[in-house]
Protein backbone atom coordinates (compact mmCIF):
# COMPACT_ATOMS: atom_id res chain seq x y z
CA UNK A 1 0.00 0.00 0.00
CA UNK A 2 1.35 3.26 -0.96
CA UNK A 3 0.27 7.25 -0.64
CA UNK A 4 -1.64 6.85 -4.15
CA UNK A 5 -3.65 3.65 -3.05
CA UNK A 6 -4.70 5.80 0.52
CA UNK A 7 -5.62 9.06 -2.01
CA UNK A 8 -7.67 6.29 -4.04
CA UNK A 9 -9.95 5.10 -1.18
CA UNK A 10 -10.48 8.41 0.29
CA UNK A 11 -11.46 9.55 -3.04
CA UNK A 12 -13.77 6.40 -3.04
CA UNK A 13 -15.31 7.11 0.27
CA UNK A 14 -15.60 10.84 -0.97
CA UNK A 15 -13.39 11.61 2.38
CA UNK A 16 -11.06 14.97 2.28
CA UNK A 17 -7.66 14.33 3.62
CA UNK A 18 -4.88 16.75 4.38
CA UNK A 19 -1.57 16.12 3.39
CA UNK A 20 -0.11 14.67 6.98
CA UNK A 21 -3.11 12.89 7.08
CA UNK A 22 -2.59 10.67 4.00
CA UNK A 23 0.48 9.78 5.68
CA UNK A 24 -0.57 9.18 8.98
CA UNK A 25 -3.59 7.17 7.37
CA UNK A 26 -1.27 4.88 5.27
CA UNK A 27 1.08 4.12 8.61
CA UNK A 28 -2.31 2.93 10.75
CA UNK A 29 -3.77 0.97 7.34
CA UNK A 30 -0.27 -0.88 7.69
CA UNK A 31 -0.53 -1.48 11.02
CA UNK A 32 -4.16 -2.79 11.05
CA UNK A 33 -3.88 -5.09 7.87
CA UNK A 34 -0.29 -6.66 9.18
CA UNK A 35 -2.68 -8.15 12.26
CA UNK A 36 -5.72 -8.82 10.12
CA UNK A 37 -3.44 -10.38 7.53
CA UNK A 38 -3.50 -13.55 10.40
CA UNK A 39 -6.59 -14.61 8.45
CA UNK A 40 -4.69 -15.11 5.46
CA UNK A 41 -2.99 -18.64 7.10
CA UNK A 42 -6.52 -19.93 8.56
CA UNK A 43 -7.30 -23.09 6.38
CA UNK A 44 -11.77 -23.28 6.00
CA UNK A 45 -12.46 -26.47 4.22
CA UNK A 46 -16.62 -26.75 3.78
CA UNK A 47 -17.89 -23.99 5.38
CA UNK A 48 -21.51 -24.97 5.31
CA UNK A 49 -23.88 -23.02 8.19
CA UNK A 50 -26.43 -24.75 9.78
CA UNK A 51 -29.06 -22.62 9.73
CA UNK A 52 -30.89 -20.77 6.86
CA UNK A 53 -31.16 -17.51 6.64
CA UNK A 54 -34.77 -16.07 5.61
CA UNK A 55 -35.56 -12.49 3.75
CA UNK A 56 -37.78 -10.18 5.54
CA UNK A 57 -40.72 -8.62 3.32
CA UNK A 58 -43.42 -6.75 3.69
CA UNK A 59 -46.20 -6.06 2.29
CA UNK A 60 -46.02 -3.56 -0.19
CA UNK A 61 -49.25 -1.30 1.50
CA UNK A 62 -49.27 1.87 3.12
CA UNK A 63 -48.42 2.17 7.16
CA UNK A 64 -48.86 5.00 8.78
CA UNK A 65 -44.89 5.68 10.97
CA UNK A 66 -44.53 8.44 13.56
CA UNK A 67 -42.00 10.78 12.03
CA UNK A 68 -42.08 13.96 12.19
CA UNK A 69 -41.67 15.66 8.79
CA UNK A 70 -41.24 19.23 10.47
CA UNK A 71 -38.11 17.59 12.01
CA UNK A 72 -36.82 15.82 8.99
CA UNK A 73 -37.88 19.82 6.45
CA UNK A 74 -36.19 21.67 9.18
CA UNK A 75 -32.46 20.04 9.24
CA UNK A 76 -32.14 20.57 5.57
CA UNK A 77 -28.66 22.43 5.21
CA UNK A 78 -30.27 23.62 1.71
CA UNK A 79 -33.83 23.98 0.92
CA UNK A 80 -36.29 25.42 -1.11
CA UNK A 81 -40.13 25.00 -0.62
CA UNK A 82 -39.47 22.46 1.56
CA UNK A 83 -37.40 20.42 -0.74
CA UNK A 84 -33.72 19.49 -0.16
CA UNK A 85 -31.43 21.40 -2.54
CA UNK A 86 -28.55 20.34 -3.71
CA UNK A 87 -25.44 21.38 -6.55
CA UNK A 88 -26.26 19.96 -9.92
CA UNK A 89 -25.82 16.88 -11.07
CA UNK A 90 -25.44 16.80 -14.73
CA UNK B 1 -34.90 14.33 51.79
CA UNK B 2 -31.61 12.37 51.36
CA UNK B 3 -31.77 9.14 49.47
CA UNK B 4 -29.40 6.54 49.67
CA UNK B 5 -28.86 6.11 45.82
CA UNK B 6 -25.24 4.30 46.45
CA UNK B 7 -27.08 1.36 47.38
CA UNK B 8 -30.38 2.08 45.42
CA UNK B 9 -31.54 -0.35 42.66
CA UNK B 10 -34.39 -0.58 40.71
CA UNK B 11 -36.52 -2.85 42.70
CA UNK B 12 -35.65 -0.40 45.69
CA UNK B 13 -36.80 2.65 43.88
CA UNK B 14 -39.37 1.01 42.67
CA UNK B 15 -40.49 0.12 46.59
CA UNK B 16 -40.29 3.46 47.70
CA UNK B 17 -42.46 5.14 44.84
CA UNK B 18 -45.11 2.83 45.88
CA UNK B 19 -44.76 3.39 49.56
CA UNK B 20 -44.59 6.88 48.93
CA UNK B 21 -40.88 7.02 50.70
CA UNK B 22 -40.13 9.75 48.25
CA UNK B 23 -41.79 10.58 44.76
CA UNK B 24 -40.37 10.10 41.03
CA UNK B 25 -39.11 13.94 41.10
CA UNK B 26 -37.66 13.88 44.23
CA UNK B 27 -35.56 10.72 43.06
CA UNK B 28 -34.73 12.67 39.44
CA UNK B 29 -33.85 16.01 41.28
CA UNK B 30 -31.27 13.79 43.32
CA UNK B 31 -29.76 12.67 40.22
CA UNK B 32 -29.51 15.91 38.89
CA UNK B 33 -28.19 17.18 41.87
CA UNK B 34 -25.40 14.81 41.58
CA UNK B 35 -24.73 15.20 38.16
CA UNK B 36 -25.01 19.19 38.11
CA UNK B 37 -21.73 18.43 41.00
CA UNK B 38 -20.22 15.44 39.03
CA UNK B 39 -20.75 15.78 35.45
CA UNK B 40 -18.57 18.89 34.61
CA UNK B 41 -15.45 16.99 35.71
CA UNK B 42 -16.21 13.16 34.48
CA UNK B 43 -17.92 14.32 31.24
CA UNK B 44 -20.38 11.26 31.26
CA UNK B 45 -23.60 13.37 29.95
CA UNK B 46 -23.41 15.52 26.32
CA UNK B 47 -26.47 16.96 27.49
CA UNK B 48 -28.86 16.58 30.25
CA UNK B 49 -32.70 16.99 29.08
CA UNK B 50 -34.70 20.25 30.30
CA UNK B 51 -37.53 17.96 30.47
CA UNK B 52 -36.75 15.45 33.64
CA UNK B 53 -39.07 16.67 36.06
CA UNK B 54 -41.87 16.90 33.57
CA UNK B 55 -41.18 13.11 32.54
CA UNK B 56 -40.63 12.57 36.46
CA UNK B 57 -44.06 13.85 37.18
CA UNK B 58 -45.75 11.80 34.12
CA UNK B 59 -44.46 8.73 35.95
CA UNK B 60 -45.53 9.91 39.69
CA UNK B 61 -49.22 10.09 37.69
CA UNK B 62 -48.84 6.32 36.52
CA UNK B 63 -48.17 5.82 40.33
CA UNK B 64 -51.35 7.39 41.29
CA UNK B 65 -52.96 5.62 38.64
CA UNK B 66 -52.56 2.62 39.66
CA UNK B 67 -50.66 1.66 36.47
CA UNK B 68 -47.06 1.90 37.27
CA UNK B 69 -44.83 -0.69 36.57
CA UNK B 70 -41.02 -1.68 38.19
CA UNK B 71 -39.31 0.83 35.31
CA UNK B 72 -41.75 3.58 36.00
CA UNK B 73 -40.03 6.60 37.04
CA UNK B 74 -36.72 5.21 36.94
CA UNK B 75 -33.87 7.27 36.17
CA UNK B 76 -32.13 6.61 32.55
CA UNK B 77 -29.03 7.56 31.20
CA UNK B 78 -28.98 6.95 27.20
CA UNK B 79 -26.46 6.42 25.15
CA UNK B 80 -25.88 9.31 22.56
CA UNK B 81 -26.94 6.53 19.66
CA UNK B 82 -30.22 6.06 20.35
CA UNK B 83 -32.91 8.33 18.93
CA UNK B 84 -35.39 9.97 21.18
CA UNK B 85 -38.07 12.14 19.13
CA UNK B 86 -37.10 16.27 19.13
CA UNK B 87 -33.48 15.66 21.05
CA UNK B 88 -30.80 15.58 19.48
CA UNK B 89 -28.61 12.22 18.61
CA UNK B 90 -25.10 12.87 17.43
CA UNK B 91 -23.71 9.65 17.89
CA UNK B 92 -20.43 11.44 19.38
CA UNK B 93 -19.86 12.55 16.35
CA UNK B 94 -19.37 16.10 14.88
CA UNK B 95 -21.43 14.94 12.02
CA UNK B 96 -24.58 14.97 13.30
CA UNK B 97 -23.62 17.82 16.22
CA UNK B 98 -27.16 18.94 15.03
CA UNK B 99 -29.46 16.21 14.30
CA UNK B 100 -32.77 16.05 15.56
CA UNK B 101 -34.33 12.77 15.98
CA UNK B 102 -37.48 12.39 13.68
CA UNK B 103 -39.08 9.39 15.67
CA UNK B 104 -38.06 7.38 18.93
CA UNK B 105 -36.00 4.19 18.73
CA UNK B 106 -38.55 1.32 19.70
CA UNK B 107 -36.32 0.58 22.65
CA UNK B 108 -37.43 4.15 23.81
CA UNK B 109 -40.83 4.35 22.94
CA UNK B 110 -41.01 1.03 25.37
CA UNK B 111 -39.29 2.95 27.86
CA UNK B 112 -41.89 5.63 27.24
CA UNK B 113 -44.90 3.79 27.85
CA UNK B 114 -43.79 2.80 31.33
CA UNK B 115 -42.74 6.45 32.44
CA UNK B 116 -39.10 5.43 32.44
CA UNK B 117 -37.24 9.21 33.11
CA UNK B 118 -34.53 9.85 30.60
CA UNK B 119 -31.95 12.31 32.51
CA UNK B 120 -29.64 12.97 29.02
CA UNK B 121 -27.84 11.38 26.99
CA UNK B 122 -24.30 10.17 27.57
CA UNK B 123 -21.20 10.65 25.76
CA UNK B 124 -19.92 7.77 23.56
CA UNK B 125 -16.81 6.87 21.28
CA UNK B 126 -17.48 8.21 17.64
CA UNK B 127 -20.75 6.35 16.24
CA UNK B 128 -19.23 3.83 18.96
CA UNK B 129 -15.91 3.22 17.09
CA UNK B 130 -13.69 2.95 19.95
CA UNK B 131 -12.78 1.10 23.56
CA UNK B 132 -11.85 4.00 25.69
CA UNK B 133 -14.38 6.99 24.84
CA UNK B 134 -11.96 9.13 23.67
CA UNK B 135 -12.49 9.38 19.94
CA UNK B 136 -15.70 11.26 20.87
CA UNK B 137 -15.98 14.70 19.48
CA UNK B 138 -17.31 16.16 22.53
CA UNK B 139 -14.23 15.52 24.90
CA UNK B 140 -12.85 12.49 26.77
CA UNK B 141 -15.15 10.83 29.53
CA UNK B 142 -13.49 9.69 32.81
CA UNK B 143 -13.56 6.79 34.66
CA UNK B 144 -15.57 8.05 38.09
CA UNK B 145 -13.35 5.37 40.04
CA UNK B 146 -9.88 7.07 39.19
CA UNK B 147 -10.04 10.38 37.54
CA UNK B 148 -6.87 9.78 35.56
CA UNK B 149 -8.20 6.61 33.49
CA UNK B 150 -10.60 5.97 31.05
CA UNK B 151 -13.91 4.76 31.54
CA UNK B 152 -14.07 2.04 28.89
CA UNK B 153 -15.72 2.59 25.58
CA UNK B 154 -17.52 2.46 23.49
CA UNK B 155 -20.16 3.23 26.19
CA UNK B 156 -18.40 4.90 27.97
CA UNK B 157 -20.80 7.88 29.02
CA UNK B 158 -23.29 5.60 30.18
CA UNK B 159 -21.18 3.06 32.29
CA UNK B 160 -19.25 6.57 34.24
CA UNK B 161 -22.88 8.02 34.50
CA UNK B 162 -23.89 4.77 36.27
CA UNK B 163 -21.00 4.37 38.07
CA UNK B 164 -20.52 7.87 39.18
CA UNK B 165 -23.90 7.88 41.04
CA UNK B 166 -25.81 9.79 38.26
CA UNK B 167 -28.02 7.77 37.01
CA UNK B 168 -30.00 4.30 38.40
CA UNK B 169 -29.88 2.33 34.99
CA UNK B 170 -27.98 3.08 31.35
CA UNK B 171 -28.13 1.89 28.07
CA UNK B 172 -25.61 1.24 25.82
CA UNK B 173 -25.14 -0.51 22.92
CA UNK B 174 -22.22 -3.03 21.38
CA UNK B 175 -20.98 -4.10 18.16
CA UNK B 176 -17.95 -5.68 19.49
CA UNK B 177 -17.46 -5.38 23.49
CA UNK B 178 -18.82 -1.79 24.05
CA UNK B 179 -21.39 -2.43 26.76
CA UNK B 180 -19.15 -4.93 28.69
CA UNK B 181 -15.43 -3.37 28.67
CA UNK B 182 -17.21 -0.15 29.64
CA UNK B 183 -18.73 -2.56 32.12
CA UNK B 184 -15.69 -4.22 33.58
CA UNK B 185 -13.44 -0.75 33.59
CA UNK B 186 -16.59 0.64 35.75
CA UNK B 187 -17.20 -2.02 38.15
CA UNK B 188 -20.73 -2.85 36.93
CA UNK B 189 -22.39 -5.37 35.20
CA UNK B 190 -22.90 -5.08 31.78
CA UNK B 191 -24.95 -7.52 29.34
CA UNK B 192 -24.92 -7.93 25.32
CA UNK B 193 -27.81 -10.04 24.58
CA UNK B 194 -28.16 -12.23 21.89
CA UNK B 195 -28.53 -11.02 18.19
CA UNK B 196 -32.09 -10.40 17.41
CA UNK B 197 -33.12 -10.15 20.82
CA UNK B 198 -33.59 -6.27 21.67
CA UNK B 199 -34.80 -3.89 18.82
CA UNK B 200 -32.29 -2.05 16.77
CA UNK B 201 -34.69 0.16 15.19
CA UNK B 202 -33.79 3.37 15.96
CA UNK B 203 -30.52 3.03 16.85
CA UNK B 204 -27.78 4.45 14.72
CA UNK B 205 -26.21 1.34 12.77
CA UNK B 206 -22.18 0.63 13.03
CA UNK B 207 -22.25 -3.14 11.92
CA UNK B 208 -25.47 -3.94 11.57
CA UNK B 209 -24.56 -8.29 11.83
CA UNK B 210 -22.87 -7.12 15.12
CA UNK B 211 -24.70 -4.39 16.60
CA UNK B 212 -26.92 -4.99 19.86
CA UNK B 213 -28.76 -2.45 22.23
CA UNK B 214 -27.49 -3.66 25.88
CA UNK B 215 -28.54 -2.65 29.47
CA UNK B 216 -25.63 -2.04 32.37
CA UNK B 217 -26.66 -2.48 35.93
CA UNK B 218 -25.18 -2.30 39.50
CA UNK B 219 -25.92 -5.70 40.38
CA UNK B 220 -27.11 -8.55 38.03
CA UNK B 221 -30.86 -7.75 39.06
CA UNK B 222 -31.14 -4.41 38.02
CA UNK B 223 -29.28 -5.46 34.40
CA UNK B 224 -32.09 -8.45 34.46
CA UNK B 225 -34.98 -6.09 34.80
CA UNK B 226 -33.81 -4.21 31.94
CA UNK B 227 -33.25 -6.49 29.33
CA UNK B 228 -36.38 -8.20 30.40
CA UNK B 229 -38.28 -5.48 29.54
CA UNK B 230 -37.03 -4.17 26.58
CA UNK B 231 -36.88 -7.97 24.99
CA UNK B 232 -39.13 -8.31 22.35
CA UNK B 233 -40.03 -9.29 19.01
CA UNK B 234 -40.17 -5.94 17.00
CA UNK B 235 -41.75 -6.14 13.46
CA UNK B 236 -40.20 -2.67 12.37
CA UNK B 237 -36.53 -4.34 13.00
CA UNK B 238 -36.12 -6.85 10.33
CA UNK B 239 -33.21 -8.61 12.17
CA UNK B 240 -35.20 -9.00 15.33
CA UNK B 241 -36.22 -12.49 15.94
CA UNK B 242 -39.62 -13.75 16.49
CA UNK B 243 -40.50 -14.97 19.80
CA UNK B 244 -41.39 -19.23 18.31
CA UNK B 245 -38.03 -19.29 17.79
CA UNK B 246 -36.74 -17.70 21.22
CA UNK B 247 -35.96 -21.05 22.94
CA UNK B 248 -34.13 -21.06 25.89
CA UNK B 249 -32.54 -23.54 28.12
CA UNK B 250 -31.49 -23.02 31.72
CA UNK B 251 -27.89 -23.94 32.10
CA UNK B 252 -26.18 -26.16 34.46
CA UNK B 253 -23.63 -26.24 36.35
CA UNK B 254 -20.82 -27.38 33.72
CA UNK B 255 -18.43 -24.14 32.75
CA UNK B 256 -15.73 -24.66 30.02
CA UNK B 257 -12.90 -22.36 29.80
CA UNK B 258 -10.62 -21.68 26.62
CA UNK B 259 -7.06 -21.43 28.55
CA UNK B 260 -5.21 -21.50 25.30
CA UNK B 261 -6.56 -18.29 24.43
CA UNK B 262 -5.13 -15.90 27.14
CA UNK B 263 -1.79 -17.83 27.47
CA UNK B 264 -0.53 -14.68 26.52
CA UNK B 265 -1.41 -10.93 26.03
CA UNK B 266 -3.38 -11.00 29.34
CA UNK B 267 -2.51 -8.57 32.22
CA UNK B 268 -0.99 -11.21 35.20
CA UNK B 269 -3.47 -9.19 38.05
CA UNK B 270 -6.23 -10.24 35.52
CA UNK B 271 -4.84 -13.65 35.42
CA UNK B 272 -4.63 -13.92 39.10
CA UNK B 273 -8.39 -12.68 39.95
CA UNK B 274 -9.57 -15.08 36.85
CA UNK B 275 -7.83 -18.11 38.45
CA UNK B 276 -9.26 -17.00 41.89
CA UNK B 277 -12.83 -16.30 40.64
CA UNK B 278 -12.57 -19.97 38.58
CA UNK B 279 -11.97 -21.08 42.31
CA UNK B 280 -15.18 -19.92 43.50
CA UNK B 281 -17.28 -21.34 41.15
CA UNK B 282 -15.67 -24.31 42.11
CA UNK B 283 -15.46 -24.61 45.65
CA UNK B 284 -19.52 -23.64 44.97
CA UNK B 285 -19.47 -26.90 43.17
CA UNK B 286 -19.97 -26.01 39.12
CA UNK B 287 -17.72 -28.33 36.56
CA UNK B 288 -14.89 -26.32 35.56
CA UNK B 289 -13.72 -27.71 31.93
CA UNK B 290 -10.85 -26.74 29.82
CA UNK B 291 -12.14 -26.36 25.90
CA UNK B 292 -9.90 -25.68 22.74
CA UNK B 293 -11.66 -23.09 20.66
CA UNK B 294 -9.18 -23.23 17.82
CA UNK B 295 -10.44 -20.94 15.10
CA UNK B 296 -11.25 -17.95 18.38
CA UNK B 297 -7.97 -16.90 18.47
CA UNK B 298 -8.92 -15.03 14.82
CA UNK B 299 -11.95 -13.22 16.46
CA UNK B 300 -10.45 -9.98 16.48
CA UNK B 301 -8.72 -10.30 13.22
CA UNK B 302 -12.36 -11.63 11.74
CA UNK B 303 -13.94 -8.59 13.34
CA UNK B 304 -11.45 -6.04 11.68
CA UNK B 305 -12.40 -6.99 8.56
CA UNK B 306 -16.37 -7.17 8.95
CA UNK B 307 -17.30 -4.41 10.89
CA UNK B 308 -15.33 -1.81 8.96
CA UNK B 309 -17.03 -3.24 6.05
CA UNK B 310 -20.00 -2.23 7.67
CA UNK B 311 -18.86 0.79 8.09
CA UNK B 312 -17.93 2.02 5.32
CA UNK B 313 -21.67 1.31 3.96
CA UNK B 314 -23.64 2.39 6.96
CA UNK B 315 -21.42 5.72 6.91
CA UNK B 316 -22.08 6.75 3.13
CA UNK B 317 -25.60 8.01 4.42
CA UNK B 318 -23.91 11.48 6.02
CA UNK B 319 -23.14 12.89 3.07
CA UNK B 320 -23.86 16.49 4.10
CA UNK B 321 -27.02 16.89 2.01
CA UNK B 322 -29.94 16.30 4.30
CA UNK B 323 -28.68 16.74 8.00
CA UNK B 324 -25.83 17.19 9.76
CA UNK B 325 -22.56 19.25 9.14
CA UNK B 326 -22.62 20.37 6.23
CA UNK B 327 -20.03 22.59 3.76
CA UNK B 328 -20.52 24.78 0.99
CA UNK B 329 -18.54 23.41 -2.17
CA UNK B 330 -18.18 24.45 -5.62
CA UNK B 331 -19.70 21.05 -6.91
CA UNK B 332 -21.53 18.53 -5.62
CA UNK B 333 -18.93 16.18 -4.90
CA UNK B 334 -17.00 18.85 -3.54
CA UNK B 335 -19.85 19.10 -0.80
CA UNK B 336 -19.47 15.58 -0.17
CA UNK B 337 -15.93 15.26 0.48
CA UNK B 338 -15.55 18.19 2.44
CA UNK B 339 -18.70 17.32 5.05
CA UNK B 340 -17.61 14.09 5.50
CA UNK B 341 -13.74 15.21 6.06
CA UNK B 342 -14.61 17.61 8.51
CA UNK B 343 -17.46 16.08 10.00
CA UNK B 344 -15.96 12.44 10.60
CA UNK B 345 -13.43 12.18 13.13
CA UNK B 346 -9.79 10.42 13.02
CA UNK B 347 -11.09 6.66 14.04
CA UNK B 348 -14.35 7.15 11.86
CA UNK B 349 -12.38 7.88 8.73
CA UNK B 350 -9.76 5.16 9.40
CA UNK B 351 -12.46 2.49 9.39
CA UNK B 352 -14.34 4.19 6.25
CA UNK B 353 -10.59 3.72 4.45
CA UNK B 354 -10.00 -0.04 5.90
CA UNK B 355 -13.53 -1.10 5.05
CA UNK B 356 -13.61 0.40 1.60
CA UNK B 357 -10.33 -1.27 0.91
CA UNK B 358 -11.56 -4.66 2.08
CA UNK B 359 -14.12 -4.44 0.00
CA UNK B 360 -12.81 -3.69 -3.12
CA UNK B 361 -12.14 -5.55 -6.64
CA UNK B 362 -9.29 -7.58 -5.55
CA UNK B 363 -9.05 -7.27 -1.70
CA UNK B 364 -12.72 -8.64 -1.59
CA UNK B 365 -11.96 -12.32 -1.93
CA UNK B 366 -8.93 -12.24 0.54
CA UNK B 367 -10.00 -10.20 3.19
CA UNK B 368 -13.71 -10.03 3.43
CA UNK B 369 -15.02 -13.23 2.14
CA UNK B 370 -12.63 -15.19 3.95
CA UNK B 371 -13.49 -13.23 7.07
CA UNK B 372 -17.10 -14.63 6.44
CA UNK B 373 -15.39 -17.83 6.16
CA UNK B 374 -13.72 -17.93 9.21
CA UNK B 375 -16.48 -16.19 11.07
CA UNK B 376 -18.80 -19.17 9.98
CA UNK B 377 -16.56 -21.23 11.90
CA UNK B 378 -16.45 -19.74 14.80
CA UNK B 379 -20.21 -19.90 14.89
CA UNK B 380 -19.93 -23.44 14.37
CA UNK B 381 -16.89 -23.57 17.11
CA UNK B 382 -19.09 -21.87 19.47
CA UNK B 383 -22.05 -23.91 18.71
CA UNK B 384 -20.22 -27.23 19.06
CA UNK B 385 -18.64 -26.20 22.47
CA UNK B 386 -22.18 -25.12 23.92
CA UNK B 387 -23.29 -29.53 23.10
CA UNK B 388 -20.47 -29.81 26.13
CA UNK B 389 -20.64 -27.26 28.07
CA UNK B 390 -23.42 -24.90 29.82
CA UNK B 391 -20.79 -21.54 29.82
CA UNK B 392 -17.72 -20.19 28.43
CA UNK B 393 -16.10 -18.35 30.79
CA UNK B 394 -12.87 -16.09 29.78
CA UNK B 395 -11.53 -12.45 31.48
CA UNK B 396 -13.49 -9.24 30.02
CA UNK B 397 -10.60 -7.29 29.14
CA UNK B 398 -7.17 -8.42 28.93
CA UNK B 399 -6.26 -5.32 30.94
CA UNK B 400 -7.29 -2.92 34.12
CA UNK B 401 -8.76 0.47 32.74
CA UNK B 402 -5.81 2.54 31.31
CA UNK B 403 -4.71 6.36 31.88
CA UNK B 404 -6.10 8.64 29.61
CA UNK B 405 -4.20 9.15 26.76
CA UNK B 406 -2.78 5.93 26.27
CA UNK B 407 -3.37 3.71 23.24
CA UNK B 408 -4.27 6.57 21.21
CA UNK B 409 -1.95 6.73 18.75
CA UNK B 410 -1.50 3.21 18.42
CA UNK B 411 -5.10 1.46 17.01
CA UNK B 412 -3.81 -2.20 16.85
CA UNK B 413 -3.24 -1.74 20.83
CA UNK B 414 -6.58 -0.23 21.02
CA UNK B 415 -8.49 -2.75 19.22
CA UNK B 416 -6.98 -5.81 21.52
CA UNK B 417 -8.97 -4.74 24.49
CA UNK B 418 -11.86 -6.19 22.78
CA UNK B 419 -10.16 -9.67 22.23
CA UNK B 420 -12.44 -11.51 24.34
CA UNK B 421 -15.67 -9.64 23.26
CA UNK B 422 -15.27 -10.34 19.60
CA UNK B 423 -16.77 -13.96 19.90
CA UNK B 424 -19.83 -13.40 21.27
CA UNK B 425 -20.18 -10.59 18.61
CA UNK B 426 -19.82 -12.60 15.80
CA UNK B 427 -21.61 -15.64 16.34
CA UNK B 428 -24.27 -13.68 17.96
CA UNK B 429 -24.48 -15.55 21.38
CA UNK B 430 -25.47 -13.71 24.78
CA UNK B 431 -22.37 -12.61 27.19
CA UNK B 432 -22.51 -10.93 30.56
CA UNK B 433 -19.73 -9.19 32.45
CA UNK B 434 -19.51 -9.00 36.32
CA UNK B 435 -17.41 -7.28 38.68
CA UNK B 436 -14.95 -10.01 39.98
CA UNK B 437 -12.77 -7.67 42.60
CA UNK B 438 -10.61 -5.05 42.63
CA UNK B 439 -7.21 -4.67 42.07
CA UNK B 440 -4.24 -3.30 44.61
CA UNK B 441 -4.74 0.18 43.18
CA UNK B 442 -8.76 -0.08 43.63
CA UNK B 443 -9.19 -0.89 39.95
CA UNK B 444 -12.39 -2.86 39.41
CA UNK B 445 -11.48 -6.47 37.52
CA UNK B 446 -14.41 -8.46 35.52
CA UNK B 447 -15.13 -11.75 34.05
CA UNK B 448 -17.59 -12.77 31.22
CA UNK B 449 -19.23 -15.52 30.47
CA UNK B 450 -21.30 -16.31 27.06
CA UNK B 451 -24.12 -18.82 26.95
CA UNK B 452 -26.22 -20.30 23.99
CA UNK B 453 -28.37 -18.29 22.15
CA UNK B 454 -31.49 -16.83 24.19
CA UNK B 455 -29.75 -18.68 27.17
CA UNK B 456 -29.60 -14.57 28.88
CA UNK B 457 -31.36 -16.13 31.84
CA UNK B 458 -28.91 -18.59 32.80
CA UNK B 459 -26.84 -15.93 32.48
CA UNK B 460 -28.58 -13.82 35.17
CA UNK B 461 -28.37 -16.92 37.55
CA UNK B 462 -24.70 -17.44 37.70
CA UNK B 463 -24.30 -13.95 37.66
CA UNK B 464 -26.44 -14.06 40.94
CA UNK B 465 -24.59 -16.68 42.00
CA UNK B 466 -21.25 -15.16 41.49
CA UNK B 467 -22.60 -12.11 43.34
CA UNK B 468 -23.35 -14.47 46.39
CA UNK B 469 -20.13 -16.58 46.44
CA UNK B 470 -17.54 -13.86 45.41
Amino acid sequence: MDIKDVENLANLARIELGEDEKKAMLKDMEGILEYVKQIEGVKVDDVKAEYSLTNIWREDVLEPREFSKELIIGQFPDAQDGFVKVKKIL
Amino acid sequence: MKIDLKNLTIEKAHQDFKSGKYSCRELAGEYLKVIKEKNPEINAYLEIYDDVLKQADIAQEMFKNGVASELTGIPFAIKDIILIKGKISSAGSKILENYKASYDATVIKDLKKVGAVFLGRTNMDEFAMGSSTQTSAYGVTRNPIDLSRVPGGSSGGSAAALAGGMALAALGTETCGSVREPSAFCGLVGLRSTYGAISRQGVIPMGNSLDQVGPFGKNVRDAEIIFNFLSRYDKEDSTSVPDNLRNHVLGGKKIGVPWHLFKEGVDSEVQENFKQSLGKFKKAGYEIVDIELPYCKYSLAVYYIIMPAEVSTNLARFDGIRYGYSVKGESLMDVYKKSRGGGFGKEARRRILLGTYVLSHGYYDAYYNKALNVREKIREEIFNAFKKVDYILTPTVPVLPFKLGEKLDDPVAMYLCDIFSAPANLTGVPSIALPSGTSKDGLPFSIQFMAPYFCESSLFEIGKRFEAIK
